[in-house]
C-alpha cells in the first residue's frame, strides 16, 4: 500500500531531533535507514503525523573496540559491520548474528537503532544485546541514561524508549578471546525472518563451562534467556551428554509461539536443534588461545 | 517539497510529499517507469535501484532521504542502444521471461559487480536470493551474471593498471 500521509523534517542535530519530537508529544517518529519503519506504515500500522530524519545527525555512525567491549551507534548499518575488519574477532557472536540479518539491499540501509527501536522477537541484534548483557545508551530532553537490554525490550515492538527519546549506541560487554559461541538460526527462505534462532556463549576453566549465556529469538513472543539451561550447562565438561541434556532442558524451557503453520511443538523441537548444533559447534570450533 | 538529485548522471528538482518513496517518485514524476514496483514492502526487489553506490529497495527509501545523492536506475545502464556487459548476458543467456523482476535483477547485479567484481556463483546466489523471480528458476540469471563479471573485472584492471 501507499505509505500515509506525514510530515518530514531532517534536523542537524541531536538536540533538535529531540526538540522536534517532543513537541510532537508521542505523534512523531524517527526515521534513519527506515528499513522497518517503511513496511510498518505500509501496512498501516502506524501512523506519525511527522518523521524525523536522523541522517544528518552527527557521530552516530561510529563503531568502536576497546578494553571495554565493542560499540555500536545507533546509525550504523549491517554492511558496516560486515565490511568492518576487526569486529569478527573482536565479537564473532554479533559478527555470525549480524550475517543472518535480512537482505543485500536492505542490509545497505538498515541500522542498529533501527532494530533496536523496532525490537522485533525474531531479528538479530535484540537478541544478541539480551544474550551478552547488553547496555543502550539512550538521550532525551531530560538528558542521557543506559539501560540494560533486559530492561529496554517490553514486549513484541515495544520497548522502554520514550517516543522523545533516541538510540546512540549499543554496547556490549567486553568479549574474552578464548570464550565458546555459537549463533543458530532457521527460517525458510534465506534472509527471511527466523523461527527461531539461539545465540550462546560461555567460557571454559579447567575444562568446565562457567557463564553461560543462551538467548533465544524467533521462537517465542518475547526475548528471553533460558536460565535453567544456563545452569544446566555451568559447572559441566561439555560433551555430547550434556549438550542433548542442555538442548533438551532449553526445548522444555522455552516459551513458543503457536500459530497455525508454526506450531508451539514444531518451535520447540527447533530449539532443541538449534541449541544441540550450536553447542556442538562451540566445543569444537578451533580457538586462537 | 523541493528536492534535488542526480538520477544517472543528470541532476533534476521535483515537488514530492514526504510520504512518496522513491520508486514512485522515479516512475510517476519523472517518467522513470523501468523501476518496476511490486510489493510495496520491501520483499521482492523489482523496485531495486542504486543510491549512491548501493543496491536499495527503492519502496523503503523515501523520495525526499534521496536529497543530493545520486541514484541510478534501469535506464542508465545501457549507451544508447548498446547494451551493458550485464544486459547483453541476460540476453544472451534468456534470463529473463515476463521480465517484471528483471530492472531489480539488474540493479543488484550491477552493484555487487561494480563493488565485487571477484563475487563467486554462492555469493550471486546469495545476493540474488532478495530479488523474486516467479518465472526462469534463476538459473539462467545467475550464469548470466557470472558471464558478465569478466567486463567489471577488467574494468577494475584498467583503473588499477
Amino acid at each position: 500500500m501507499k505509505l500515509p500521509q506525514f510530515e518530514y523534517a531532517m534536523p542537524s542535530t541531536i538536540e533538535e531531533a529531540i526538540a522536534l519530537l517532543a513537541a510532537h508529544r508521542g505523534e512523531a517518529r524517527p526515521i534513519a535507514g527506515g528499513q522497518s519503519l517503511i513496511p510498518i506504515l505500509a501496512f498501516r500500522l502506524a501512523g506519525p503525523s511527522l518523521l524525523v530524519d536522523l541522517r544528518k545527525l552527527p557521530g552516530l555512525d561510529r563503531i568502536s573496540i576497546s578494553r571495554e567491549g565493542v560499540t555500536l551507534g545507533a546509525k550504523v548499518r549491517w554492511c558496516d559491520i560486515e565490511a568492518h575488519r576487526q569486529l569478527g574477532a573482536a565479537h564473532p557472536l554479533l559478527a555470525a548474528a549480524v550475517a543472518c540479518v535480512a537482505h543485500y539491499q536492505v542490509r545497505n540501509r538498515g541500522t542498529v537503532g533501527g532494530s533496536l527501536a523496532h525490537a522485533d522477537p525474531a531479528a538479530e541484534l535484540p537478541g544478541i544485546a539480551m544474550t551478552c548483557d547488553a547496555e543502550i545508551a539512550i538521550t532525551g530532553p531530560a538528558g542521557s541514561r543506559t539501560m540494560k537490554a533486559v530492561d529496554f525490550f517490553l514486549a513484541p515492538l515495544m520497548t522502554a524508549l520514550a517516543p522523545d527519546e533516541l538510540i546512540v549506541e549499543l554496547r556490549l560487554p567486553p568479549w574474552p578471546g578464548a570464550r565458546r559461541w555459537a549463533f543458530e538460526e532457521f527460517a525458510r527462505q534465506r534472509g527471511a525472518f527466523a523461527l527461531a534462532g539461539i545465540a550462546l556463549f560461555y567460557d571454559e576453566q579447567n575444562g568446565v563451562a562457567n557463564n553461560a549465556h543462551i538467548g533465544v529469538i524467533g521462537a517465542s513472543s518475547r526475548l528471553h534467556r533460558l536460565a535453567a539451561a544456563e545452569a544446566a550447562l555451568n559447572g559441566r565438561t561439555v560433551n555430547d551428554d550434556v549438550i542433548v541434556e542442555v538442548a533438551g532442558e532449553s526445548a522444555r524451557e522455552v516459551d513458543p509461539v503457536d500459530e497455525l503453520d508454526v506450531s508451539a511443538d514444531y518451535r520447540r523441537a527447533l530449539v532443541r536443534a538449534l541449541v544441540q548444533r550450536g553447542l556442538q559447534a562451540a566445543s569444537t570450533r578451533a580457538r586462537d588461545t | 517539497m523541493q528536492i534535488v538529485f542526480t538520477v544517472n548522471g543528470k541532476s533534476v528538482q521535483v515537488d514530492v510529499e514526504p510520504r512518496l518513496t522513491l520508486a514512485d517518485c522515479l516512475r510517476h514524476k519523472l517518467g522513470l517507469t523501468g523501476t518496476h514496483v511490486g510489493c510495496e514492502q520491501g520483499v521482492c526487489g523489482a523496485c531495486t535501484v542504486i543510491l549512491n553506490g548501493s543496491a536499495v529497495r527503492g519502496c523503503l527509501v523515501l523520495a525526499v532521504q534521496a536529497e543530493g545523492a545520486d541514484v541510478r536506475t534501469v535506464e542508465g545502464l545501457s549507451d544508447g542502444t548498446t547494451l551493458s556487459p550485464l544486459q547483453a548476458a541476460f540476453r544472451k543467456h534468456h534470463a529473463l521471461q515476463c521480465g517484471f523482476c528483471t530492472p531489480g535483477m539488474l540493479m543488484t547485479a550491477q552493484a555487487l559487480l561494480e563493488t565485487e567484481p571477484d563475487a563467486d556463483e554462492a555469493r550471486i546466489r546469495e545476493v540474488i536470493s532478495d530479488n523474486l523471480c516467479r518465472c526462469t528458476g534463476y538459473l539462467d540469471i545467475v550464469e548470466a551474471i557470472v558471464e558478465a563479471r569478466a567486463a567489471y573485472q577488467d574494468s577494475r584492471d584498467e583503473r588499477a593498471g
